[in-house]
């Protein structure tokens, strides 16, 4: 078997004492996209934050690709060039036009020449719908197109691996749909994926494997149909109990 | 008239409209009478004459002015000048004092201190050290001349509250606007020099403006190193003729300049105002 793009092998995250990761063990094989569920403060969002360098883990490694990145000796910069985000408020920036916020770090940390940069920022944005909007702000934008605006700047660097932090307040019925979709598509495309998300339709349809978190641990693991519709452990038959009766799945 | 029965909308509309009518009414009533009687009251005393006598003499005002308006010409270059420096310096004190590179750190140290510093001194009394304290030293290579020290002296002391400003605006852009140029590949610089910053300076405008407008007053403190700017004029001539027109004539020149300032500083807060609640209203 080949070697994972990611591996996390027992990372611990505690935040002024507060232990927020208590021993994450976790693998995204190549191609594959795999789902975190867990309520709000069961570390779906550490983790990820940990994973990018953005925080620094307390005990464990990850790797990225069987190279330990956790290591104080390796850049965090040269790290998060090949891993990207999408937060889940976004964080596009307000000053810059779409096109402009899309091709700012394939320009300016990967070096890539202006206008081939420009060239598949366009490519990309016709790919999801928005030819028609690289001259706009994020604040003229509907939550849906931010949302694919996020995800296009995050791929256009060609990371390695994509790591999404879903939002975690409900999203509009539609909103998911668009989602849905998108993830689906980058699926197709060979994207290797990590995602944390509360919409269990979208970890029943597109996870290869779904991880159900609990206190910042792993507490059950499984396939999407497996988990949402016969989840073993107490901990996850309760969550869910709790997640379909308040949403539709 | 017709006889038809008139709309909800056409009553609301006459309804508003009578209102609005009255209101004007009143407004146009109480004005004539609070200014036209304050007016009255003022230019009907006794002691009137001498009062527009000795501010509002046209003679004077005349006889004054253009020397005056020469004066000023050296307030508006140093406030130029001055200006520039003070922006240059105080985005580096900021950006400085936002970095954690160790080797840095003297800068950082040096530019905090300063900035309190000076920021506690009275921006005459600074004036005043460096526009006689360095010619006093007599160093050779050390410029003399009262207006350079004087424009040094002003960007240091400006410098100190601008950088504060700011600072204050590279605080005020929300974290994850950092945690998201990081993660997309920038390095710390790029990611202050292209996120950052754009943002930073863009939610200062107004309090920088705000601290453009002190400035403009304040190059006035330079009269007391003996440059004859506008201030200086009026209160020679003051002096010697005992008439106070010309120390009204400077402060119209001042103030010519600063209310358009003003102005457009309100604007543009008003349409800035405006532009959050649209933004709020989109969320």
């Amino acid at each position: 078997m080949s070697v994972p793009v990611l591996e996390i092998q027992g990372v611990t995250k505690a935040f002024d004492g507060k232990p927020v990761l208590q021993g994450i063990d976790l693998k995204v094989e190549e191609h594959t996209a795999v789902v975190m569920i867990g309520a709000s403060g069961s570390g779906k969002s550490s983790l990820l934050r940990c994973i990018n360098l953005l925080v620094d883990i307390d005990d464990g490694d990850i790797l990225l690709d069987g190279e330990v990145v956790t290591d104080p000796a390796v850049d965090p910069q040269r790290v998060r060039r090949s891993l990207a985000m999408v937060f889940q408020h976004f964080n596009l920036f307000p000053h810059m036009r779409v096109l402009d916020q899309i091709t700012l770090a394939p320009v300016k940390a990967h070096g890539i020449p202006k206008d081939e940069a420009v060239e598949e920022a366009r490519a990309l944005l016709a790919r999801f719908g928005l030819a028609d909007r690289e001259r706009d702000y994020p604040d003229q934008l509907s939550g849906g197109q931010q949302q694919r605006v996020a995800l296009i700047r995050a791929i256009a660097t060609r990371p390695r691996a994509l790591l999404r932090d879903e939002i975690t307040s409900a999203l509009d019925p539609e909103l998911v749909g668009e989602v849905l979709e998108v993830v689906r598509e980058l699926k197709v495309g060979g994207m290797t994926m990590l995602i944390a998300t509360h919409e269990m339709a979208f970890a029943r349809d597109v996870a290869d494997e779904v991880c159900f978190l609990h206190q910042g641990r792993v507490v059950e693991r499984g396939t999407g149909r497996q988990m949402i519709e016969s989840p073993q452990e107490p901990e996850t038959q309760k969550f869910l109990a709790r997640m379909l009766a308040t949403r539709a799945v | 008239m017709s006889a038809e029965p008139i709309s909800r909308r056409e009553i609301r509309a006459a309804a508003r409209k009578r209102s609005d009518r009255q209101n004007m009414l009143i407004a146009a009533l109480s004005t004539i009478i609070v200014i036209g009687g304050g007016i009255l009251l003022v230019t009907t005393r006794q002691g009137w004459p001498v009062v527009q006598e000795t501010f509002f003499s046209v003679d004077a005002f005349r006889m004054s002015f253009p020397d005056i308006l020469r004066g000023f010409w050296i307030d508006v270059k140093l406030f130029l000048v001055v200006e520039v420096l003070v922006l240059i310096f105080s985005l580096l004190v900021a950006v400085l004092r936002s970095t954690r590179a160790p080797a840095l750190y003297p800068f950082r140290l040096i530019s905090a201190v300063s900035t309190d510093l000076f920021r506690g001194i009275p921006t005459i009394l600074v004036v005043y050290l460096i526009g006689f304290g360095i010619p006093a030293l007599a160093l050779p290579g050390v410029p003399n001349d009262p207006i350079i020290l004087a424009a040094i002296a002003l960007t240091i002391s400006y410098t100190a509250y601008v950088s504060e400003v700011f600072r204050a605006g590279i605080d005020s852009v929300h974290p994850g606007q950092r945690g998201a140029a990081l993660a997309v590949g920038l390095s710390r610089a790029q990611a202050m020099r292209f996120v950052i910053l754009p943002q930073a300076v863009r939610n200062v405008i107004p309090p920088l403006l705000n601290d453009f407008i002190s400035l403009q007053k304040d190059v006035a403190l330079v009269s007391v190193l003996g440059i004859v700017e506008a201030f200086r004029v009026a209160q020679i001539e003051a002096a010697s003729t005992f008439n106070y027109t010309p120390l009204l004539a400077a402060a119209s020149l001042y103030v010519i300049v600063t209310v358009p300032l003003s102005l457009f500083l309100d604007r543009m807060q008003k349409r800035d105002r405006g532009r959050r609640r649209l933004e709020e209203a989109r969320r």
